[in-house]
Order: structure tokens, then sequence, then C-alpha cells
């Protein structure tokens, strides 16, 4: 097991590698001069000249390169070209946001989605069955930008249930913060609760006729123990790969609705970042995030190890 | 005195899309206290379903009863509430399966699963639970139970699996223990070694078996009394010597005779060598550690030296896992191997892969399960006639369309059938199917894997009969795997004896029915045919005390 994990780091190494190199590439080809957006419309060719000698953008995009990647490996990610922050601070106090509401709208996701598919899966066939079905198709069906839209319309402007927009750290305080998470969580989870039903209700339908559960009713065990205690955790294998694709998909989907709901979090640092052609900032978040999505990709093959001893990784 | 069990005019109605199917139509038999009563029959005869209608197992939303009884010690099953049937269930009767590799759960000890049966009917637990684990382990003989309590299912072979269900069974010491197929997907020795173990328990803990099979050979073995069950009702019924000395009903006679006869051509030392390999050897590699270095090897095949003449047929015969299938591969270059292979006199081994191509037309194979290996979404005729069209033989159209029937026509299916799909032939019409593919290329060589497995005895005996007519035809070369010595002795006239990767003993058919030298063939020999069990050299679990 130890030697799997060292083997899937140095492989997630290699990937950052490559992302680094195809994040550098995308962000020095695109069009756009930072210093001529920074200096504003009165500039002068000189000032942009210096500035760009400043920001060392004068140099060739190789060299560029080979300077920005020895100060990764350092754990130096750049100064911002905007304010002259340093990239990782600025992230830094970018992330509580983005990871408290994808964890929050992960647990929803989970929380409604697998109920939801265990139900139609056990009255399978049943109007109970039909109704889930259609509630989960809603759900992965609407797109997020406009459910998050529709929630502030109804919860926020007509029944002022919860806030519009903001956020509130827990830290900060505790009472208040989840009233600012509950529209962005269901926004962001919505989608993937309705996928993770489907999936759940798939999985339980095929272990439903396996020989084991044939055995466990051979035995005199309860029907709901039959579900409960033998089907379910052989149904929830799979459908956990599901749950983790979904969480990697969140960090990504949470561009979206920090920017709806206007939460100051990983993902419209990086809309801000673009627009003001902030290259380093914008590097570090994509690199950010691709590190997140790794990461749950090597803990969802863990946690497969733990939840099926079958598996056993060499 | 009451019965175990006793039936009386059971009727079991499938409620299907077509319309209401009756699977069981008026059943009646019954089981003394003690008694071991066989239930025989074919695929779709109804014995699996009359057997699991016993504790009520059947899904009941699909099944209903239009009549009868079912009495377990005098109580009423039918109708009878689920509480009452759980009672019954795992406590007065245990039930053990055909499938031991998918019959446990593979998420839960083997501890735990006995356990969970001794917890509901006797609500025992921890160290008496414990105990009694043990002691049932011991019983059903694995041998060094108590390290086994905290395997899963998946670290047993299929032996192993299948003394956990028996454990399982009798745990609450039950009054009646209804097996299912109990050996069909184990290896031969094995076979013995559990057949000998429920009738060991039998006599033990005095209960009565209903023992559900189709294989003549295991009922002559053990039964006290024989029921032969043909579309869902028992035609013939009788003591078990009786009934087999003779038997009153066509259906019965007929079981009978479909033990696969006859015996294979000649041999002809003058024929042409088709197939030529010595020391083939199939080696797949261990790693291990972050590196992933190769610490070993696993020898699927290790120096196996074969050869095939024109017209002939070599059986090779081993447990699974024995590398027999491998071999198979191997020969026909889809499996990489070392050791020269020769084919109608060309090595083969540093052929260009697109010259390998060109001669898998000649070299053919045919496989087991006829359910799995044709595809789903193809006609017959596709299936037939892709092979033609890969290899551009004969003009698209008219000419192939015509080419198919006659294929199909000499596997003896009707050419009208050929747009229809696979679903809807059954196992024994789907490996004609598979035979047909391969004869439309006109291949030398065919490798057999076990293509009689799956399929009930009075198949098994038509397709070894078609097999032996199209060589005849055909001077076809097989190279036959099984594991059935039955159906290796009605074709084949030199056999190989293949265990661990490795040859034990090889030689003409003859000699090695009549006269076997290595004990692990005489064991397979043994168990294949009528002749007391001999224990196998260390075999499964606690084989040699077996």
């Amino acid at each position: 097991m130890w030697a799997f994990i060292v083997r899937r780091l140095g492989g997630m190494l290699v990937t950052m590698f490559i992302i680094s190199t195809l994040v550098f590439i995308i962000t020095n080809v695109v069009p756009g001069s930072p210093a001529a957006l920074i200096l504003g419309e009165d500039r002068t060719p000189d000032q942009v000249a210096a500035l760009n000698r400043e920001l060392g953008l004068d140099r060739s995009v190789p060299v560029r390169y080979v300077q920005w990647l020895g100060d990764l490996l350092t754990g130096n990610f750049g100064t911002s070209y905007y304010n002259d922050n340093s990239v990782a601070s600025v992230i830094a106090g970018r992330l509580e946001p983005t990871l408290i509401l994808t964890v929050t709208a992960a647990i929803l996701a989970v929380a409604i989605g697998i109920p939801l598919g265990i139900v139609a899966a056990v009255y399978q066939g049943t109007r109970l069955d039909y109704a889930a079905m259609v509630v989960a198709l809603i759900g992965a069906a609407l797109p997020n930008f406009w459910l998050g839209l529709l929630l502030i319309l109804l919860f926020a402007l007509y029944w002022s249930v919860f806030p519009a927009a903001g956020y509130v750290s827990v830290f900060d305080a505790p009472a208040d913060s989840w009233r600012y998470l509950v529209l962005p969580a269901i926004t962001l989870g919505a989608s993937h609760a309705g996928v993770i039903a489907r999936m759940a209700r798939a999985n339980l339908l095929e272990v439903m006729s396996a020989d084991y559960l044939r055995t466990a009713r051979s035995k005199g065990v309860r029907e709901r123990q039959v579900i409960l205690g033998h089907a379910l955790r052989n149904s929830m294998i799979p459908t956990f790969g599901v749950v983790g694709v979904a969480l990697a998909l969140m960090i990504g989907g949470s561009i979206v609705t920090e920017a709806v709901f206007a939460i100051p979090g990983v993902g419209r640092l990086l809309i801000e970042s673009v627009l003001r052609r902030d290259f380093p900032m914008i590097q570090g978040v994509i690199l950010l995030i691709a590190l997140l999505v790794a990461l749950v990709n090597l803990a969802v093959d863990i946690v497969y190890a733990i939840l099926d001893p079958r598996i056993r990784y060499e | 005195m009451t019965a175990a069990l006793e039936v009386r005019d059971l009727r079991v109605r499938f409620d299907t899309d077509t319309g209401p199917l009756d699977a069981v139509r008026g059943v009646s038999f019954s089981i003394a206290k003690g008694e071991l009563l066989a239930l025989v029959g074919e695929s779709g005869s109804g014995k699996s379903v009359t057997a699991l209608s016993i504790p009520q197992l059947l899904p009941p939303v699909r099944v209903s009863h239009p009549g009868g009884s079912i009495r377990v010690g005098g109580d009423e099953m039918i109708g009878a509430s689920e509480s009452v049937l759980r009672g019954v269930r795992g406590g007065r009767v245990g039930m053990i399966f055909q499938e031991p590799m998918t019959s446990l759960n593979p998420l839960q000890t083997i501890e735990r699963q006995i356990g969970e049966t001794l917890r509901l009917h006797q609500g025992l637990s921890g160290r008496a639970l414990r105990d009694r684990v043990v002691e049932l382990l011991d019983l059903v003989r694995l041998d060094a139970p108590r390290e086994r309590l905290d395997s899963y299912p998946h670290q047993l072979s299929g032996g192993q699996r299948q003394r956990v269900m028996i454990a399982i069974a009798v745990a609450n010491d039950p009054d009646l223990l209804i097996a299912d197929e109990p050996t069909t997907a184990l290896d031969v020795t094995i076979q013995a070694q559990i057949l000998e173990l429920v009738r060991d328990l039998r006599t033990r803990l005095g209960m009565a078996v209903l023992l559900i099979t189709h294989d003549l050979t295991i009922v002559r073995r053990i039964a006290d009394r024989v029921c032969v069950m043909h579309n869902g009702e028992i035609v013939e019924e009788g003591e078990t010597a009786a009934l087999f000395a003779d038997p009153q009903h066509s259906y019965t006679r007929h079981l009978l005779a479909s033990e696969p006869a006859g015996r294979p051509p000649a041999r002809d030392p003058g024929a042409p060598m088709v197939i030529e390999a010595s020391d083939v050897a199939v080696h797949f590699p261990i790693r291990k550690g972050i590196l992933r270095r190769q610490v070993g090897a696993i020898k699927a095949v290790d120096g196996v030296s074969i050869a095939i003449r024109k017209g002939q047929t070599v059986g090779v015969v081993g447990e699974s896992g024995s590398g027999k299938s491998t071999l198979g591969l191997a020969l026909l270059r889809l499996r990489d191997s070392r050791g020269r292979i020769a084919f109608l006199g060309r090595p083969l081994n540093d052929l260009p892969p697109r010259d390998i191509h060109a001669l898998r037309r000649q070299m053919q194979i045919v496989f087991q399960d006829p359910y799995s290996s044709l595809s789903p979404r193809m006609t017959v005729r596709q299936i037939v006639s892709e092979g033609l069209d890969i290899h551009g033989i004969g003009r698209p159209g008219d000419e192939r369309r015509a080419r198919v029937a006659e294929l199909l026509h000499e596997v003896r299916l009707d050419p009208a059938m050929m747009d229809r799909y696979p679903h809807e032939f059954s196992g024994g019409q789907r490996q004609r199917i598979s035979i047909a593919r391969v004869l439309a290329l006109k291949p030398d060589f065919v490798v057999l894997d076990e293509p009689t497995s799956a399929l009930d005895l009075s198949i098994q005996a038509q397709i070894v009969e078609l097999l032996r007519e199209l060589q005849a035809r055909h001077g076809l070369s097989y190279m036959f795997i099984s594991h059935d010595l039955r159906v290796v002795r009605a074709l084949c006239d030199e056999v190989i004896v293949m265990r661990k990767g490795t040859v034990v003993e090889q030689g003409s058919a003859a000699a090695i029915f009549e006269d076997a030298q290595h004990p692990y063939t005489r064991a397979l020999i043994g168990a294949s045919f009528d002749i007391v069990p001999s224990p196998p050299p260390n075999g499964d679990g606690r084989g040699a005390t077996a």
C-alpha cells in the first residue's frame, strides 16, 4: 500500500509538471499585454517597455519558463503583476471559502443523492422510483449558474430567507456563516446529487440480484438487513468512484458558483486574474486546482482499498 | 413419524412479460428423516425452482403458487408469515448453492458470515460465537480454522468457499439440507471431497438432504432415492440402484443413455504433423515494490511438448489453474511464449505479425462459455460470416450468405434462423454457432477450450458426436481442453495431464485410462468415473484426509 502511495505521488509530480508547462504556454501565448493593461489608456511606449522590463516580460518565453519553473521548485510562486503581493499568500487567503463551499456541496450531494438512489432502487418500478429519478434528472440537468440565479430570486429577493451573496467565515461568525453557504452549496451540489442518485440506484440494482444476497436470505436474515447489511456496502464501491469524480469536478465548478454569489474564493480570484492578465496569479490558481484534483483522485483510490478487501495495491 | 420434507402437488408460476409460465406443475415427493434424495433433471426442468420454493426464496413479486403444499417437519411453508419463514431459513433448513465464487459476500470475513446465522438463530455472541464458528470450520474440514476467521472469500479457493457455505448451512443443526448443484462449479477431485463431506455430515448430524443435480455420476454415488424431473414434472421416482438398473420412463432412459459414448478414430502414425511444439513456457512476471521490479514469475505453462497429427485429437486435461487454456492460447500465438512451435512444418516463433494474421485462418478456437463468447449485437449470419469478410473469402452478399447457410446446415441448425440473434438460441445451439463460425474458415487446427462443460449432459453428447463427425469429414486436428475425462475418452486418442503448468502424464488415451501411472491422474479418473474416490495428493483444504 505504501509503495502504491509513493508511486502515485511520484506520478503526480509528473502530472503537475506537464500541467504547469501547459498553463505557462497558454498564459504566455494569449494576446494582451499585462503592462499595457496595468498602465491604462494614457500609456506611452516607453512606459510599457520599462514595465515589461521590470516584470521580466522582455525576455524570451523559454527563458521565462525556466526561471518560473526554477522558482516553483523552491516554493516561490511569483508575485502578482497587479499589486505586488506574493501569489502564494493571495491564494492562501482565498482558499478557505472555496474549500468550505466545495466540501459542503459535496456533503449535500452525497446526503441527498445516495438516499434518493437507495429509495429508487428498493422501490424499483413504483411511483416512488419514478419520482426520485425525475428529481435526480432535474438536478443533473439544470445549469448551475441558472439554478443559482433562481435560488437568489426566490430565497433572497422574494422571501428573504437567505442572503443573496457574499461570504462570512465560520471562524469569524460561526452562527451566521452557514446562512451564506446554503444557496451556493445547493447550486454547486445539485447536479452532482442527481448524478450520484442515478449511479447509487443503478449500482444497488445490479447488486440486488447477487448470489450472496440469496445466501443471506437463506440464513434467515431480515429483508431490511439484507439490503442495509449486505447489498448497500457492495453497491457503494462503484458509487464511491462517482463521488470522487464529483468532488474533483466541484473544485473546478466552484468558479461559476463563486461568481454568481460573489464569494471571494479561488474561483473568483481566477476570473479576476484572467481579466487583469495577471499571469503569475493565473498559473498559481490553476496549479492549485490541478493539485487538489490529483489529491482527490489519490484519496479515492486509497478509500477504495479500505472499502474493498479485494483491492490490495502493490 | 413426520417426514423431514413433504411436498404435495406443488405448482410454481412465474409472471413473465409474455404471460404466466408454469415452471413446476404438480410435483410431489417426500424425504424421510436422514434420507438423501436426489432431484435430477436438465436445465429448465424446474428442479432449482422446486428447491428454492421450499424455504420460499423465490422473488415474491413475480412468483406465485397456484396450488400445492410444502411441509417442513409438518409445518406449512406456503403462505407462512415472514417471521416463521425466517426461523426456518438457516434454522431448520440449510442451503448451499452452485456458485461458491459468488455465494459469499465479498466484503465480509468468513467469521462474520458464519456468525450472522448463529447470532440470528441462537443469539450467540462474543467468545461463544467465535468458538462455535471455529468448531463449524473444523466440522467442514477447513484446515487451520482459527487462522481463517479473518479471511475474506477471495482469499479462499472454490472448494474452501463451498466448505464455508456448508458451515453456514449446517450451523444451526438443520433437519434438512438443500444442496443445489453444490459441486457443478468445482474441479472433479474437489467435487469428490465436497460430496464426501456432505455424505459424512448427513450421518453425523442426522439431517435429511435434498440434492439437486444434473450429474448422474454423483447421484449414483451418494443418493438413497432419485426423482427425475422433466418439464416441471417428476416423471420417475425410485431407489437409486433400482432406477439406474431398470429405468421405466423414456426420459430417464434418454438421460442415462446420454453420457458421452463412442471412441475416437484410430491413430494414424503416418498422418502429417499439423502442430508440433516443444518446451512451451508461458511465465507471468510478479512485480513488487515502488519500482515494480520483477521478483519472480508465475509459471502458467512450463516446458510442455505437444504434437498433433492431421485428423487426430490430443486431449489436455487438468483442473482450473493447471495452465491448459494458456497452453492453447500459446499454440495459437494469442499469448507470448517461449519454446519452438511449428505449424504444418513452419516455425511460428519468428513470424512477423502479418504472417501470423494470415495463418489465423487455419488455426481456430472454440470457447467454453456459449453465452458470452458470441456478440449479442450481431446476427448469426454476421457472426459466422465475419471471418469470411475479414479474410475476403467469397463474394460479399449472396455467395457468403449461401456459405453461411451451408455451414449452419453442417452443424445441424436451420439456415432459416441465420438472421436471429444469439439470445434466441439455447446453450447447445450457441455452441453449434461457434463451431460454424470456426468451420467457415476451413481451418486445419482447432483448439476446443472446454466446449461442452457448460452444457447439459445430453447436449454434451450431441456436440461430441458433431465434433467427431466434422473431424472425419474435414480432417481437422483438435486440441481438446477439458476437465471432464468422460468426454475426453470419447474424443481423444492421446492425452496430456497437466498440473500447475507442467505435464504429469502424457501418452495414448487407452494406456492412460487403462493404467494411469501418476497418482494425480488416478485421482482424476477416480473422480470422473464411477469408482470410489481416492484422495488426491495435497488437494484443496484438508484434502488428504477428506
